[in-house]
């Protein structure tokens, strides 16, 4: 059974800010999704191997070349704060913190 | 013959009618941007329209196929829209506005971003000469089934305004259906493209997984997305398939198999064929005139010399649970990249983890926040055996489930949905009443298999669906199965109310 302690821990995981509406009404429509995808525990799985992906293809590379690729300014265009040709993060780590 | 309008006729149809001369692709456009300008706002197709750039392109087909450039050019001059999943550049190498259309996967949280690049389903469609009419409406980042969770406010169902198109490539489906476009794009990652065609009475393909390159498709769920066409004929769909499928080395999951000539592969033909019809898909809670309608095609095509067997997919039941764990765990990894750091939305905190935060919190959409936390919470410590491994463990299942019928069988025949378009509203409160919708069709994406969906009759007035399901890159079987079918079916000419000029 899914708690609201649960919900607000796998928002902080998702860098998700949720209102107290939200993670009221989020609590309780996960609980219900959990309970009908609970239904797999009863799926007798004790002889097969997990499957990620459904195609035989794997590790696929290409030849460690330079080739053509965004300009600066396409690649920055978007971004929300620059400095220059760089892109501005708030401070991560900072003295005290 | 041919009573209906121009802009309601097949693709097929109308590009004979380029070739012999008799339109141009400028009256195609202007077709189309006609029922666009009447249906388009209250219908809330188009996300980005682009008329000049559409009017210009269609002016450079014109003169390729006054030039004789149109012979196995099928797509030339053709007018198509393209869901809003499918990014369309924007920004020319000095960064600025290009005059290309936004791509916004119907989200605020990319609300008029620009694209430095093109999809590759761009770029295919471009160098075929189809003619790129604008960006339609869906659920943001592809996760609905009704078009109700776009940010930009729900597509209406050509076939009765009252009711939803079906999702998430809602707005694509109700472009096709309603006469404003010849065929579009979606992208299918649990029947995003099959239900929507099957509700709005369509033709709409999930080719197998790795068939169409995702190079420019904004991801949702990466071991289940596949792009595919909508189109008003199997035929139609066959043609813009050929012009989609190919390997690009520039997606790592993109298969390099060969690509046939689909259309060719139309012939009419499926005696001796045995088709299996699964048990487990004619599920309670299923429409009663659904499955009337999906009977009565199995019928038609036994009457067609078709051998039809009765078939057992065991774990069907367990698809929707498989499906709501693997694919909200992947989207909770694919949607991380959306921080207010490198482009979208941001909500301009000073803090790090409170832009963060207050970003992702302002940027998506209930429906998107669902599913990042169930993904987040089936991913944490502590669930992830109980819930991710086992999932990709009965994922295996089902896998061998169908790879064992189909050794047996060279097609499935099941309902695309089980049931018509409902409702604006009807689900929305219920997210598992919602997902349900999807229960026919997502167990075909879990397995990476091809599916089609073609239209078997009315149902209360609103369209059914008949799935074809297909081994891995056979999409001709199913093409074929779909096409014979559709050849004497007496639908061809099924259209909405709004297909008059």
């Amino acid at each position: 059974m899914i708690s609201r302690a649960d919900v607000e821990h796998a928002a902080r995981l998702a860098r998700l800010g949720l209102t107290d509406d939200e993670i009221d009404r989020m609590q309780g429509q996960l609980r219900r999704i959990l309970e009908a995808i609970g239904q797999l525990q009863a799926v007798d799985t004790s002889s097969v191997g997990p499957t990620a992906q459904v195609i035989a293809l794997e590790n696929v590379m290409r030849p460690d070349e330079a080739r053509p690729g965004l300009t600066r300014e396409a690649a920055l265009a978007n971004v929300p704060l620059r400095e220059g040709d760089h892109v501005r993060v708030p401070v991560v780590l900072e003295e005290g913190r | 013959m041919n009573e209906l309008p121009l802009a309601d006729r097949t693709l097929s149809e109308v590009g004979e009618l380029l070739r012999r001369r008799e339109v141009s692709s400028r009256d195609l456009v202007e077709a189309c941007l006609v029922r666009i300008r009447r249906d388009g706002e209250r219908l809330n197709t188009f996300l980005a329209l682009g008329e000049d750039r559409a009017l210009a392109a269609a002016d450079d087909a014109d003169r390729a196929l006054a030039a004789g450039d149109g012979d196995g050019r099928p797509l030339l001059g053709i007018p198509y829209v393209l869901k809003d999943v499918f990014v369309t550049r924007g920004l020319d190498d000095a960064g600025l506005p290009d005059g290309g259309l936004p791509s916004t996967a119907g989200s605020r949280i990319l609300e008029g971003y620009l694209s430095p690049y093109a999809s590759d389903a761009e770029a295919r469609l471009t160098a075929a000469g189809a003619v790129l009419l604008g960006k339609t409406n869906c659920d943001e980042f592809a996760m609905g089934s009704s078009n109700e969770n776009s940010a930009y406010g729900p597509v209406r169902n050509p076939w009765d305004e009252t009711m939803v198109p079906g999702g998430s490539s809602g707005g694509s489906a109700a472009a096709v259906a309603g006469g404003q476009a010849f065929f579009g794009t979606g992208t299918d990652t649990g029947g995003s493209i099959r239900q929507p065609a099957s509700l709005s009475g369509i033709v709409g393909m999930k080719p197998t997984y790795g068939r169409i390159s995702r190079y420019g498709m904004i991801a949702f769920a990466s071991s289940l997305d596949q792009c595919g066409p909508l189109g008003r004929s199997v035929r139609d769909v066959a043609l813009v398939l050929r012009a989609l499928a190919g390997h690009d080395p520039r997606d790592s999951t993109s298969v390099d198999e060969p690509v046939p000539d689909y259309a060719a592969a139309l012939s009419g033909e499926v005696r001796g064929m045995r088709l299996g019809v699964p048990r487990e898909y004619f599920v309670a809670g299923m429409e009663p005139g659904v499955e009337t309608a999906v009977r009565a095609a199995i019928g038609i095509l036994e009457g067609l010399g078709a051998e039809i067997v009765e078939v057992s997919l065991p774990s069907t039941d367990a698809g929707l649970a498989t499906y709501y764990i693997i694919a909200p765990a992947e989207a909770s990894a694919n949607l991380a990249r959306y921080d207010g750091v490198k482009y979208g939305y941001s909500a301009g905190e000073d803090d790090l983890l409170e832009n963060y935060l207050r970003t992702r919190g302002a940027g998506f959409g209930p429906e998107v926040k669902r599913r990042i936390m169930l993904g987040t919470y089936a991913l944490s410590a502590g669930y992830y055996d109980a819930y991710y491994v086992k999932a990709q463990q009965v994922r295996t299942l089902i896998k061998a489930e169908f790879d064992r019928v189909l050794a047996d069988v060279d097609a499935l025949l099941a309902p695309t949905s089980p049931s018509v378009a409902f409702k604006i509203g009807a689900k929305t409160e219920d997210p598992m009443l919602m997902y349900l919708n999807d229960a026919c069709t997502l167990p075909v994406n879990i397995a990476g298999l091809p599916g089609i969906s073609v239209p078997c009759g009315l149902s209360e007035g609103l369209p059914v669906g008949l799935q074809v399901i297909g081994r891995a890159f056979d999409e001709a079987t199913i093409l074929r199965v779909a096409d014979a079918y559709e050849r004497v079916a007496g639908l061809s000419d099924l259209r909405p109310p709004t297909a008059h000029d």
